[in-house]
């Protein structure tokens, strides 16, 4: 299988297979007014089977979650057709705006204004908590 | 994960004065332990002089906003700032504020903190008590915010163990009934666990069991220790401290199990006999049947003493938040995060 190299822009590699459509929701690319590339199930021998991103022309994308939704994946840069940097996500001390809290009881969910923020409260665990409720996060 | 403290940095900073005054508190864990014993030094100092810290708080205004019902929490802080000399503004039940037209907890308190001093809030959702922290001009004490965070229960709590035994360390703190959903259980554990040298005996049918993460905090002490069991009777000689919580029926899936389970964890006069002369019977109340009337005559019970020490304690809270010192309060601690 072929697919067209991209010339300015990002490869997410390593994407666990089948999750590259959720992964575009949470970095807030809409897949229907950008140039990109998935490949899905794709061969890994890391992984067995892995999903990879190309995004090409994207100046905004917030990779900052990128480990929490995404924990094996991988970015290469990308300038002039050339990948001039790899890059290896951490784990972002805070998740802002990326996740909502999926407590009822929690107040983001009837308080209008508030922005979803969750920090990270055990990186062994990759947990994450809510800052206003501390219910864990859950993908 | 809340921010309370507004004026002089976070406990992680290293060596730091730190100042309650100013701040809020949604939760203790942002107080640093000295500063907690501190509070507990104010409230015992408050009630050998009541007369002398009658005007502390002399023009001052606490705003109650409860947008739930209570008794006994919304009266205590009440008559602490009256104690205090200040005045009590507020209400009493979310149909009597504008959240019954679509207002929301940021504009609400902005608009409180406006006429008030200081602001207690009691909201039945989850991290209210956060976001009236960051709204307010004022500080702002949780006074419960749904099953999370319930502050000044737990420093009621801690008064009332150091009332009866002198200290809260080196103790042996049983844990009674609903260990699952008990919000004071879990502040009460975190924090003893901060002050350290506690054995804990976390005493619960199997389906209320203590959660995996409040054990993970006992275990991250190194002081600190617990064992569980369901056998209440098996295990009262040991303790220091009982702490009994009420079994709630909603949380069973059939009657006989919660009828089984709740009669199991009856603190009567028969079990008080197996424990100590000195062990304390706390209890955050309200009461179902789970402590025997019989046993309010024991000395060891201490759980009316514990509502009048939530209330000193909150003397001492409102009086630190404010920056109004205790006439003739003298500390020679200088507290250091």
């Amino acid at each position: 299988m072929e697919v067209t190299s991209i010339t300015n822009g990002i490869i997410i590699d390593h994407v666990d297979a089948g999750t590259a459509l959720t992964v575009l929701h949470y970095l807030k690319v809409d897949p229907a007014r950008t140039q990109l590339a998935l490949i899905m199930n794709a061969s890994s021998h890391e992984l067995g089977t892995k999903d990879i991103i190309k995004l090409e022309n994207v100046g905004d994308v917030n990779l900052d979650a990128l480990e929490f939704i995404a924990p094996h994946s991988t970015v290469n840069i990308v300038r002039g057709g050339q990948i001039v940097e790899k890059v290896k996500p951490e784990l972002p001390e805070h998740l802002i705006g990326v996740i909502a809290c999926r407590n009822p009881r929690c107040v983001t969910t009837t308080e209008t204004g508030l922005e979803q923020r969750f920090h990270l409260a055990d990186a062994d665990r990759r947990e994450y908590r809510c800052d206003y409720c501390d219910e864990e996060a859950q993908r | 994960m809340p921010i309370t403290q507004q004026s002089t940095g976070s406990p992680s900073e290293g060596i730091e004065q730190f100042s309650l005054v100013g701040s809020s508190v949604v939760t203790l864990d942002d107080i640093p332990i000295p500063e907690v014993q501190l509070l507990l030094d104010k409230a015992q100092y408050i009630d050998e002089h009541r007369k002398e810290v009658a005007n502390t708080c002399n023009s001052r205004v606490l705003a109650t906003l409860f947008y739930e019902p209570s008794t006994r929490t919304r009266l205590s802080f009440e008559t602490a700032m009256l104690r205090l000399g200040g005045k009590v503004i507020g209400f009493a039940g979310a149909e009597q504020s504008s959240a019954t037209k679509g207002e929301t907890i940021h504009d609400t308190v902005k608009v409180v903190s406006q006429y008030a001093d200081l602001i207690a809030m009691r909201h039945p959702k989850e991290g209210a008590a956060l976001v009236a922290a960051q709204s307010s001009e004022v500080p702002v004490i949780n006074a419960g915010d749904g099953g999370h965070m319930h502050p000044t229960q737990t420093l009621a709590d801690l008064s009332t163990i150091q009332s009866r035994l002198g200290r809260v360390t080196d103790l042996t703190v049983g844990l009674c009934g609903d260990l699952t959903f008990g919000r004071t259980v879990h502040s009460l554990i975190s924090t003893l666990c901060r002050f350290g040298n506690i054995r804990f005996v976390l005493i619960s049918p199997n389906e209320l069991k203590t959660p995996r993460y409040v054990l993970d905090r006992i275990d991250q002490s190194p002081t600190c220790s617990y064992v569980e069991v369901e056998d209440l009777a098996q295990v009262i000689g040991d303790l220091d401290v009982l702490y009994m919580t009420r079994v709630q029926k909603e949380r069973f899936f059939n009657e006989d199990d919660y009828l089984r389970l709740r009669d199991t964890y009856i603190l009567d006069e028969a079990k008080m006999h197996l424990a100590k002369p000195s062990m304390a019977v706390l209890h955050p109340l309200p009461r179902v049947n789970e402590i025997t009337k019989q046993v309010d005559d024991d000395p060891r019970a201490a759980y009316f003493e514990q509502v009048r020490r939530g209330m000193l304690m909150r003397m001492a809270l409102e009086s630190s938040v404010l920056g109004d010192e205790l006439p003739g309060f003298k500390s020679n601690k200088e507290v250091l995060v």
